[in-house]
């Protein structure tokens, strides 16, 4: 019995450690959406610079604070620009870039179906 | 005629497509972010000799003209433009506050020794954070502040000609 209890103790105990790995995770899935500007083509999840292990520890800090995924990106963009995120957010500024992919597809779309009604006649 | 056009459409592609890379050749590589935010952002920081926590508020306070110069004994620019920040701080219109980004004590305070002086008050960044929360990537970098906003930023190390153009503001 005495071990049964023992064993749940450590059981438990152990399990907080789901908690700060949670952290981690969303640290890094953060981190990984973020531009590291200093560096060409590195995420700041992937580079070592100055930069990007200060921007790592606002990061932490921010969620330790009890920040969400989108108020960090918020308060980051308030201070470098949409450029920092790799997935831009859709807003206004944004509509060209999330809808001309599909409006080319659209477009090139109705060429093909013109060409073939032609050749069907 | 159909033939010709098909030409002149692509002469016209291939200008335009000449024309805009002829154009990036100019455009810097240093990555300048576009904000909106004008505000400077509040926060508490160690002096560097007083060892005093001090908060951005206490420093920022008056209708004076402010420039924040982020700088690291390490950093090789920041040597190129410390005899300008020097000249500049003997204009009484101006503050220079340094903020020591990222270095060790010792040999921030050598280089201060064998430079001189030009910051009323050096703030210590440790870590990094402050300098993101103004927004920088790096040092050195500059901002010019009046009323408590940001009216100028400046990436990289001053020159001559960038320290004319902080004179004319606070003209």
């Amino acid at each position: 019995m005495k071990f049964l209890k023992l064993f749940f103790a450590i059981l438990i105990f152990f399990n907080f450690n789901t908690l700060k790995a949670d952290e981690i995770k969303i640290q890094n899935k953060i981190t990984k959406n973020l531009r590291c500007l200093i560096c060409q083509g590195q995420s700041v999840y992937d580079s070592d610079s100055e930069f990007a292990i200060s921007l790592k520890l606002v990061v932490k800090n921010k969620i330790e604070e009890g920040f969400s995924e989108d108020q960090i990106y918020k308060f980051l963009t308030n201070k470098y620009g949409e450029w920092i995120l790799y997935d831009p957010q859709f807003n206004k500024n944004t509509y060209i870039l999330w809808f001309l992919p599909l409006l080319i597809f659209l477009f090139g779309g109705a060429i093909i179906l013109k060409k073939l009604i032609n050749i069907k006649k | 005629m159909r033939n010709r056009i098909a030409y002149l459409l692509l002469i016209i592609f291939f200008s335009f497509v000449f024309l805009v890379f002829y154009r990036g050749l100019d455009n810097s590589n240093l990555y300048t972010p576009k904000t909106d935010v004008k505000d400077i952002p509040e926060f508490t920081s160690k002096t560097f000799f007083e060892k005093k926590s001090l908060n951005s508020r206490d420093i920022f306070n008056k209708n004076n003209f402010y420039l924040l110069n982020i700088w690291a004994s390490w950093c090789v620019p920041c040597r190129d433009e410390h005899p300008l920040l020097i000249n500049l701080g003997k204009n009484k219109k101006i503050k220079i506050i340094g903020l020591n980004y990222k270095d060790n004590f010792n040999s921030a305070e050598k280089f201060i020794n064998e430079f001189g002086n030009p910051y009323s008050i050096i703030l210590v960044d440790r870590n990094g954070t402050k300098a993101i929360e103004w927004g920088a990537i790096g040092v050195p970098e500059t901002f010019l502040i009046h009323k408590n906003k940001i009216i100028k930023r400046y990436v990289g190390p001053l020159n001559s000609k960038l320290i004319e153009e902080i004179e004319s503001y606070i003209k």
